[in-house]
């Protein structure tokens, strides 16, 4: 009882492991660091303002049914048509372009670094490839432009000076590596003993590469397509040099387009005096971009997400 | 016992199979790095006769042969710098502060972990609409070098956060409680053994981040970095960087244009692969394994 008694009574004596007075200095730089964190809340704080306040004064002149509906982009003729179709078909056409390239150029990629090559080959590989995809917009612009057309119209495709064909091919070039990284990343979640149980089985490295690794890395690979896409959508200087600046409805890839970005972009060029509708369509255009990249990279963080949750 | 004859041999169908899967796969990966060097090599066989000091000292001109990029390689250097000191300290910050100080538990660190990644993905002309929004009209800062760097900045940051964070997190946790152990307070931890530990992995990851800012074109074409800029740029003065020169140079019909538009790539390119050439360097010989 009375060492029961003694232990009871120092015990807390001797565990008081919590600093004696409050460290101001402690708290002040968790403060500042909280402060850095905030600025990237800030940020898209800002954006929504920044895109939703002129979008209202917009959309108080024009209204949102002719916008999503028209057919006819034409903010600069008079009459003025505000119908946001031929952009979104542009933008539409240009992403599937990009993506016959980069989905299953990425997903190669990823299965071969992530199954097929030996350790040193990945090392080479990986900061390639993260190079590539450093490689600023404007230069493939340049490439999709003077060098993509030209190979297009020597092998006899009949496109114009600018076509929304090898401005897309181009873009798909860009997101190979955006494909790979997120799919190879979700491969090497994949625990090692899926693995070994289907060789173990008899199966062939195509077939555990196919059967095993890609569905059980499956939310993950199609996170990287969403996101691919979502970059697609909005990438900008690659269609805005090489698709054209003609905003019209036109499926076929041998023609010129327009999409939002481009016409965001140039439009934003010119001095545009502040208040006219020329200026605010560059909001209401920039909205619709913004809430459509939100979505599917809302999509893919949860995808990504699933995975990290069932292997990690 | 003798082992059954198909036990241990693929079939021909299955090798076959294999094979060109394999292939397939190669042919996946090498495609991208193929077209990168058809574009170097075009873009070097196209604008290497213009790669001079006219290139590099001189203004812009409407007579190719005097163009030059001059203003606008030495905007980019500029914004370079001021990138360098708005975007680390932020970026490294934030990172201490969601890998060492925040509850994971809580909402709002949770919503500024999934702020982040969104913020990654926000395609840039966004960026350059939110500078044109707020600081060029909105607080009437104009036009300037300072908005350009800005805005950058704020297209970066995540970049650099994430960067840092994966740096951060690859710290032992034996180091740390180490220095608890020893009496050390929470700062004291973070500024004496964590952050040296982890600069080889966020100086890496801040170079790449920056080589990719000073790529972008499209947000400061809304900032309005598309001018004429005769002298050196200045901080509250007009300014347009390497970039956008080569933007507008392209945007030119005449084919002599198109040539310097060559030239001026190059030494993007140069500076950009340099960049990531030493941030690789940096990484393979400086950053420990634990």
């Amino acid at each position: 009882m009375a060492t029961q008694d003694v232990t009871a009574g120092a015990q807390p004596e001797a565990l008081r492991l919590r600093a004696e007075r409050r460290r101001w200095g402690e708290d002040l730089i968790k403060g500042l660091l909280a402060l850095c964190a905030v600025v990237s809340v800030l940020t898209t704080i800002g954006i929504i303002i920044a895109l939703v306040v002129p979008s209202i004064e917009f959309f108080r002149e024009v209204s949102v049914v002719d916008f999503f509906s028209g057919d006819r982009w034409a903010p600069l003729f008079k009459p003025a048509s505000f119908g946001v179709q031929p952009l979104l078909v542009g933008t539409l056409v240009v992403t599937f372009w990009a993506c016959v390239v980069c989905l299953p150029c990425g997903l190669g990629a990823a299965i071969y670094m992530s199954e097929y090559a030996r350790p040193r080959a990945r090392n080479i590989l990986k900061p390639a490839l993260e190079t590539l995809a450093g490689i600023p917009t404007v230069v493939l612009g340049f490439f999709a432009l003077t060098f993509v057309t030209p190979q297009l119209q020597r092998i006899g495709l009949d496109v114009g000076v600018f076509n929304v064909l090898s401005a897309g091919l181009a873009v798909g070039v860009l997101l190979i590596p955006v494909v790979a990284s997120v799919s190879e990343d979700a491969m090497a979640a994949v625990p090692q003993d899926l693995r070994a149980g289907a060789y173990a089985l008899g199966s062939t490295r195509l077939q555990v590469s196919t059967r095993i690794v890609v569905p059980a890395a499956i939310s993950g690979i199609i996170a990287s397509f969403v996101l691919a896409i979502s970059r697609a959508i909005g990438e900008t200087m690659i269609v805005l040099i090489a698709a054209g600046g003609i905003a019209q409805i036109a499926f076929d890839p041998r023609d010129q387009a327009q999409t939002m970005t481009a016409f965001i972009g140039a439009t934003g060029i010119g001095d545009v005096p502040t208040g006219s509708i020329e200026y605010k369509t560059i909001f209401a255009v920039g909205l619709t971009l913004f809430v459509i990249t939100f979505v599917m990279n809302m999509i893919s963080i949860r995808l990504v997400r699933k995975y990290r949750e069932i292997y990690e | 016992m003798s082992v059954p004859e198909a036990l241990g041999r693929r079939s021909q169908g299955d090798r076959v199979r294999g094979t060109a899967f394999y292939v397939l796969l190669l042919v996946s990966v090498t495609i991208g790095f193929l077209l990168l060097g058809v574009l170097l090599v075009d873009v070097f066989r196209k604008g290497i006769g213009y790669v001079d000091l006219t290139l590099l000292n001189e203004p812009n001109s409407s007579d190719p042969n005097k163009a030059g990029a001059g203003p606008a390689i030495r905007g980019t250097i500029y914004m370079m710098i001021l990138l360098l000191v708005f975007v680390v300290p932020i970026g490294v910050g934030t990172a201490l502060y969601l890998e060492e100080y925040a509850n994971r538990e809580r909402w709002y660190n949770r919503l500024l972990e999934i702020n982040i990644q969104n913020l990654a993905a926000v395609p840039s002309i966004v960026y350059g609409i939110l500078g044109l929004a707020f600081l060029v009209r909105g607080i009437g800062l104009g036009q300037v070098l300072l908005a350009g760097a800005l805005i950058l900045t704020l297209l970066v940051l995540p970049t650099v956060i994430v960067a840092s964070r994966e740096a951060i997190r690859a710290v032992p946790d034996s180091i740390r409680q180490g220095a608890y152990a020893l009496g050390a307070t929470q700062w004291q931890v973070v500024w004496r053994q964590v952050l040296p530990a982890a600069i080889p992995g966020i100086a890496t990851g801040s170079i790449l981040a920056l080589a990719r800012a000073i790529g972008e074109t499209a947000p400061l074409l809304l900032v309005g970095a598309l001018t004429y800029v005769a002298v050196n740029p200045t901080l509250l003065g007009s300014f347009t960087a390497l970039p956008v020169q080569i933007y507008q140079w392209i945007a030119r019909p005449q084919e002599e244009f198109r040539i310097l538009a060559a030239a001026g790539i190059i030494v993007l390119l140069a500076i950009l692969l340099t960049m990531n050439a030493f941030a690789i360097w940096l990484r393979n010989h400086y950053q420990r394994r634990w």
